[in-house]
């Protein structure tokens, strides 16, 4: 047995047992009861979707503080650091290979579904027989105009510069590492919340993209293969921005309690690769669903 | 140089072993294979089927003459002191080359095949194939002749749970339809597939065609059948909850048997073409699945209705029935009782109990899940509507085909 | 901090005699990855269990034509059940159990990288499962539309549809954790020494599993989210009226669904490699090959996932490339079956129980290869495609296959793990049974497929009788064999009093880390990496005299 104080170097840290994990579960649990009840109409109320996501943010809460003060106790060695990048890498990822699968169905119905139903390719009968006069154009809500007509955002107005936005977030944010590892802390947290403020204006300019659609241009979740593709895609990653951008400000909150010192924040890395990674894949969302 | 000898007396038993069971496999009479079917591109299907079933053969005789030979003769107390190799570059790139090439001579006749099989151009008729839950249309394309085919009566009253019918005794259960799909042999034909509901697939092993049917596409697919019989197919797409029970007959017949029964077809008789008719004596010989009893022409589910004057209550309560079990039932249970949420009991519904148009109009037309029924003649709707606003303790009166023939309009 | 972390290195963890609620809060709590491991394995035999119980009500309605016990519905709500609860709650937690429990044994390091998170990818799982049987109590009961859950048809599952697709999120959140923490843990925790062309096959399987899992399951997460927002919330991504296709689905399904096969076979080719080499008392031959055809089988099983879709309807030059990508999955994949062989070659073999499940697999996975080339003939699968054909097939890769090398493993670490030796004569009972049982269920189902008899049916022609009646014998009997097997290992967890303890190496052929930490092994194993002995990995067998098990028996 060695010493038990102070970081042991030789020694992984294995944490003690912990409840988080079940009663988080058991708390998604009872979301996605309340869910069910929700979709499939059994009037169960929203108790369990409160009480549940109450307790699961709870938990996440819980769990990160306790994440934070083992690192900031020191408890953390070089290796526990190095866990902690690959599995952030890992993570981001599988992350990527979710928005794999909605990026596909974009591709998918505008190279394959949309020209085999106008009868381009092998599939001629179909738009003879079922779908006559049915033309591949982009965009489109498929030959049976589901949902009704409807207009898309302009790229070039509030999409662009919501690309600028974040383009400069991630600067900003880079900016701010450069700063920490400078161990110039004022001016790290002065551009953590510069990046705080531009991912929060991004979700205000979303919000009212979306209004914008819903309300005047009659672009819906429902306008078919459009907006299915347009919503799903641009819904996910405002999620992602969401969570990213709460995810800077706790981290600009812990700069401020004085956590992270130059050579050991991956926290600070952590949500700062993330932030890259929603930047990326709206650079793909502004060609592929806006421009293209 | 004796463990050697002694080694390949034990490659060769075992490959003995496995090349009689694949030879059994391959030449049982008794339906063991893949049939070789009656066209030039099943013929080819077959081949390529046993040419790869043969390679699997050589190669594992060898790979499991060498596991066998060793368990046997390098067994600890045959061989105490192991060997201590365990590498060799050379042989790794050896047996990475040798399937390589392989399936090199495999994918080059299976890529011909292939591409024979996805070329449907210069048909001389053209087939629409619809599939429904749990039936399937067809429609003579520029014939105006079209008919949905749904699995015989016989056959589906056996495969009721605890139907106390035996399946054996009913000719060729599960494999026989109400209308077949009638085609006339020596012709390339063209099928256009595609689905009203949920995807089906149309197989029939004979023809060597299988394609799914796609609702919202349209898939196409052909063949140029060579002899005249009765080739039986299935449903290969789950579909749902009978998806087991939407069979495929098609019935190949010389082009001048299939030219009268059109013509018959296109007046709205049913022109039997099976076994008594001009086509019918070659059909038992290459009937597969069954080398089936009396092939009788099969009626429709009931009696054609050419029957203008009112129909009495016993009449209709007896063939609306029927009607109800082969088609209704499939849904609504022939307890009447459905299977909720998704298919309702017609039990205590208010439309079976309420008034006769609304009951008629929804049965004519379908809704949502529900598929329409328009195709089916007045006397047919008339009965299984009398039948279900009597059966089940119901007393809601009785529905004329007048009464349909009025809502039609 | 340091202080608690280390407190169950004075007492051991908690046992029943300290109490009933302390005990439950050790299993629920526990970041060990030994009860981890635990509890990832026990979970899977009563996954295993109910799945197999499923399986036998579909045998059962199949033992002869026409229906006698359930409706269709039923029949096809098991049958999809049974598919997942085998599939993502039996062979996948078994592997993922086996990783618990033996990658840190093996590679040299406390625990896995990330213990709570561990925790977390178990404790989802009986949640998740409890959703998904919870459906059969619906009105309406369970999902019906096959494992693979095809629009339309699965749109028309009833109230059972939410829990169906969030049990799905909640298993591939399972799973990605699951992942990420093994291949962090072999990326990241090997003792020194210990480098990637040195680690045991088991652990490099599993590193190329994690890949696999991590890149496919946010797939599958993704397809189930779009079929949720198109039965609720009016997408069209599979329906042609709204521009979108059907066949989406599949293909995002199956680019997920086929290296799923990969990740249930690949832990299972490290679990034979590992098993061969003790028993054959040699070492495994061309283990550099044997690891660039894992990699290779990996990134080829990316590129194949239209072979289940011959019959859709795909461009022709789609059906070409599917066609020969698959056919060349037969090189690396025989590259393995080959090195095997070569490795059983002039060894000095005995057959305990864990090396005729091994040998078994050999052959019978051979087998299942044999028929999957088949199938990648896509003119050839156009006849055999969605006929028990196709059924045949799989269960000789997952039954035979991942299942045989799953109980091949518990016969070959139980021991470690519990200190006893498990029954060898009923072992080998076992096996027997096993082997016969299961080819008499699964062998017919080639003919009875090649016939004409379509899957997912309840009923069938009378033609096919006989196939499945023998089919059905094969699959009752086989289930009543495994009660032999649980017999067994029960005696070794709980029923081990008085009996002889075995020493630290079990087999006296077997090497690596693990067979140095005493039998069963301490609760927490290499708190301190240990160096790594140059032998111990290259396992060239120098310090192993082969007969020493002979002399001591003599
Ligand atoms: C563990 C799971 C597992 C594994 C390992 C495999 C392995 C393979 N599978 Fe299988 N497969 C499934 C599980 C698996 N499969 C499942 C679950 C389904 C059905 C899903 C569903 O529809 O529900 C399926 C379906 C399936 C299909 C679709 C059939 C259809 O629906 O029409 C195809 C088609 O190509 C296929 C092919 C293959 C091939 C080529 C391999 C190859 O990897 C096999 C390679 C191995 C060998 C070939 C043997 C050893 C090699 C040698 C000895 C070398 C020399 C050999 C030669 C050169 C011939 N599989
Ligand atoms: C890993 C996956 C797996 C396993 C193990 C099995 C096991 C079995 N399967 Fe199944 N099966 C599938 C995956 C699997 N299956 C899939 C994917 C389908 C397709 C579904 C679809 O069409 O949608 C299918 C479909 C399917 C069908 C076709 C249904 C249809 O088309 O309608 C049939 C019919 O006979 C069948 C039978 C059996 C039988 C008799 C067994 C028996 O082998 C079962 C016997 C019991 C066991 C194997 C348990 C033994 C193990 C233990 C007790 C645990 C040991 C573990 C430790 C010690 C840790 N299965
Ligand atoms: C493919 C399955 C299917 C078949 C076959 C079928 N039905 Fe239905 N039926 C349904 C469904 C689904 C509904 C519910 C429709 C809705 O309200 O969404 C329904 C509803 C009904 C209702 C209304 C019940 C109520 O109280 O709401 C009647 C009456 C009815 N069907 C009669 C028939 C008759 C008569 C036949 C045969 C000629 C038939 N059905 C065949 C699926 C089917
Ligand atoms: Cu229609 Cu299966
Ligand atoms: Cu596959």
């Amino acid at each position: 047995m060695t010493s038990h104080t102070g970081p042991d170097r030789g020694r992984y840290y294995v944490p003690d047992p912990s409840a988080y994990p079940f009663v988080l579960t058991a708390s998604l649990v009872a979301v996605i009861v309340g869910v069910w009840g929700y979709l499939e109409e059994k009037h169960i109320g929203l108790l369990p979707v409160l009480v549940g996501a109450a307790l699961a943010l709870f938990i996440i809460f819980r769990w990160f503080r306790k994440v934070t003060l083992e690192s900031e106790s020191g408890v953390y060695s070089p290796q526990v650091d190095r866990t902690y990048r690959w599995g952030m890498s890992l993570f981001i990822f599988s992350e990527v290979m979710f928005f794999g699968a909605f990026f596909g169905a974009l591709f998918y119905a505008r190279q394959l579904s949309l020209p085999w139903l106008s009868g381009e390719g092998a599939k001629s009968a179909t738009s003879l027989f079922l779908w006559s006069g049915f033309e591949n154009e982009w965009p489109s809500n498929g030959p049976a105009n589901i949902g009704g007509d409807f207009e898309t955002i302009p790229e070039w107005g509030v999409p662009f510069l919501n690309t600028v936005l974040l383009v400069t977030s991630s600067f900003t944010v880079t900016w701010a590492h450069h700063a920490l590892k400078e161990n110039r802390r004022n001016l790290c947290i002065a551009w953590m919340w510069g990046t705080v403020v531009l991912g929060a204006t991004f979700l205000y300019f979303q919000v009212g993209e979306y209004i914008e659609a819903y309300q005047h241009l009659n672009l819906t979740l429902g306008s078919g293969i459009y907006g299915s593709t347009f919503f799903m895609l641009t819904g996910f990653h405002g999620l992602h921005v969401t969570l990213g951008t709460l995810m800077l400000f706790v981290i600009t909150l812990r700069l401020m309690a004085g956590h992270f010192k130059p050579d050991y924040h991956f926290g600070f890395e952590g949500v700062a690769w993330y932030w890259h990674f929603v930047d990326v894949v709206w650079i793909g969302l502004f060609t592929f669903v806006y421009v293209l | 140089m004796v463990k050697w000898k002694q080694g390949s007396r034990w490659v060769c038993g075992i490959g003995l072993i496995f090349s009689g069971a694949a030879l059994g496999a391959a030449y049982d009479p008794g339906h063991w294979n893949m049939p070789v079917g009656v066209t030039d591109i099943s013929r080819e299907v077959f081949a390529r089927h046993m040419l790869i079933f043969w390679v699997c053969v050589a190669i594992g005789v060898v790979v499991f003459g060498f596991m066998f030979y060793s368990v046997f003769a390098h067994r600890r107390s045959r061989h105490p002191r192991p060997a201590h190799f365990h590498e060799s570059t050379t042989v790794e790139i050896i047996w990475t080359i040798i399937p390589f090439v392989i399936l090199v001579i495999m994918a080059i006749p299976a890529a011909g095949t292939l591409i024979k099989m996805e070329d449907a151009r210069n048909s001389e008729l053209s087939v629409k194939i619809t599939g429904y839950q749990w039936k399937w249309h067809y429609d003579y394309v520029d014939q105006g002749v079209n008919f949905f085919s749904t699995l015989h009566a016989d056959s589906n009253r056996a495969r009721q749970l605890n139907s106390g019918i035996d399946p054996r005794s009913v000719p060729n259960y599960l494999l026989e339809v109400d209308h077949r799909l009638v085609l006339p042999v020596g012709k390339k034909i063209r099928f256009l597939l595609t689905a009203n509901d949920v995807i089906h697939a149309w197989w029939v092993p004979d023809l060597a065609v299988k394609k799914d049917a796609v609702p919202g596409f349209i898939n196409e697919l052909w063949t140029r059948i060579e002899r005249p019989g009765l080739y039986r197919g299935v449903c290969a797409e789950l579909c749902g909850r009978d998806h087991g029970f939407m069979p495929i007959v098609v019935e190949a017949v010389e082009p001048d048997v299939f030219e009268k029964w059109l013509a018959a077809k296109k007046t709205g008789q049913d022109l039997p073409v099976g076994r008594g008719s001009a086509a019918g004596t070659q059909v038992a010989a290459a009937d597969p699945v069954s080398a089936a009893p009396k092939e009788k022409p099969v009626p429709s589910v009931a009696v054609p209705a050419v029957k203008p004057a009112d129909l009495s209550k016993d009449e209709l309560m007896k063939q609306g029935e029927n009607v109800y079990n082969t088609l209704c039932g499939a849904c609504h249970q022939a307890t009447g009782q459905g299977l909720p949420p998704t298919f309702p009991a017609l039990v205590g519904s208010k439309i079976v109990n309420g008034p006769a148009e609304a009951h008629i109009r929804h049965t004519l037309k379908g809704k949502n899940l529900m598929p329409p029924f328009a195709h089916l003649s007045d006397a047919d709707i008339a009965a299984a509507l009398t039948y279900e606003r009597n059966a089940w303790g119901h007393d809601a009166g009785i529905v004329q085909p007048a009464a349909v023939a009025a809502a039609r309009k | 901090m340091t202080q608690d972390a280390h407190r169950h290195d004075h007492h051991g963890p908690v046992q029943l005699k300290d109490g009933v609620v302390p005990y439950l809060m050790r299993w629920i709590t526990t970041t060990n990855h030994k009860d981890l491991g635990t509890l990832y394995l026990l979970f899977s035999v009563f996954m295993f269990m109910v799945g197999g119980l499923m399986s036998l009500v579909i045998r059962a309605e199949l033992w002869g034509p026409g229906l006698q016990y359930v409706n269709p519905e039923f029949f096809n709500q098991m049958t999809t059940l049974h598919a997942l609860v085998m599939i993502f709650g039996g062979v996948m937690p078994a592997f993922v159990g086996l990783a618990n429990w033996m990658v840190p044994m093996m590679i040299g390091c406390s625990d896995l990288a990330l213990p709570r998170v561990n925790n977390w990818g178990f404790w989802i799982l009986p949640f998740a499962f409890t959703l998904l049987l919870s459906t059969l109590f619906l009105p309406g009961g369970g999902p019906a539309g096959g494992w693979t859950m095809y629009p339309p048809l699965v749109l028309q599952t009833g109230n059972a549809f939410p829990f169906l697709i969030f049990a799905v999120h909640l298993m591939g959140i399972s799973s990605i954790t699951g992942a990420i923490n093994v291949a962090v843990t072999i990326l990241n925790m090997r003792a020194p020494g210990m480098t990637l062309l040195k680690m045991p096959l088991f652990a490099w399987t599993w590193l190329v599993t994690a890949y696999l899992l991590i890149a496919t399951m946010p797939v599958l997460a993704g397809a189930v989210t779009m079929l949720l927002t198109d039965k609720y919330f009016g997408t069209r991504f599979f329906s042609a009226a709204g521009g979108g296709d059907p066949v989406l689905f599949q293909h995002v399904f199956w680019f997920f669904g086929h290296p799923e096969v990969y990740i249930l076979i690949l832990p299972a080719f490290g679990v034979v490699s590992t098993i061969l080499p003790t028993f054959a008392r040699k070492p495994l031959f061309g283990y550099d090959s044997m690891v660039y055809a894992v990699a290779s089988i990996a990134f080829l099983s990316f590129i194949v996932w239209a072979h289940h879709m011959f019959t859709v309807g795909m461009p022709l030059a789609g059906e070409l490339f599917f066609m020969f990508a698959t056919m060349l999955i037969a090189v690396p994949t025989g590259v393995k079956v080959f090195n095997w062989v070569a490795t059983l070659w002039r060894g000095s073999l005995t057959f305990e129980t864990p090396m005729l499940f091994a040998l078994a697999f050999v052959f019978l996975f051979t087998i299942g290869g044999f028929s999957g080339l088949m199938l990648a003939i896509a003119p050839a699968d156009f006849q055999y495609h969605d006929t028990y054909f196709v059924v045949a097939h799989f269960h000789y890769v997952l039954v035979p296959g991942a299942v045989f090398a799953i109980i091949a493993a518990v016969y070959y670490w139980i021991p470690k793990w519990t200190g006893v030796r498990y029954n060898e004569t009923l072992g080998q009972l076992h096996f027997w049974l096993s082997a016969v049982f299961i080819n008499l269920t699964f062998f017919p189902q080639h003919f009875a497929g090649l016939a004409g008899m379509q899957r997912r049916v309840p009923d069938y022609a009378i033609a096919f009788t006989d196939f499945n009646v023998w089919s059905s014998v094969g699959a009752f009997g086989f289930f009543v064999a495994q009660f032999l097997m649980l017999y067994n290992f029960a005696r070794c967890v709980w029923f081990r009093q008085g009996r002889p303890r075995v020493p630290a190496r079990v087999w006296e052929g077997a090497h690596g880390l693990e067979w140095t930490v005493p039998s069963p092994p301490p609760y927490h194993t290499f708190e301190i990496p240990p160096r790594v002995p140059e032998t111990e990995v290259t396992a060239t067998h120098d310090d192993v005299d082969p007969l020493t098990h002979v002399k001591q028996h003599a």
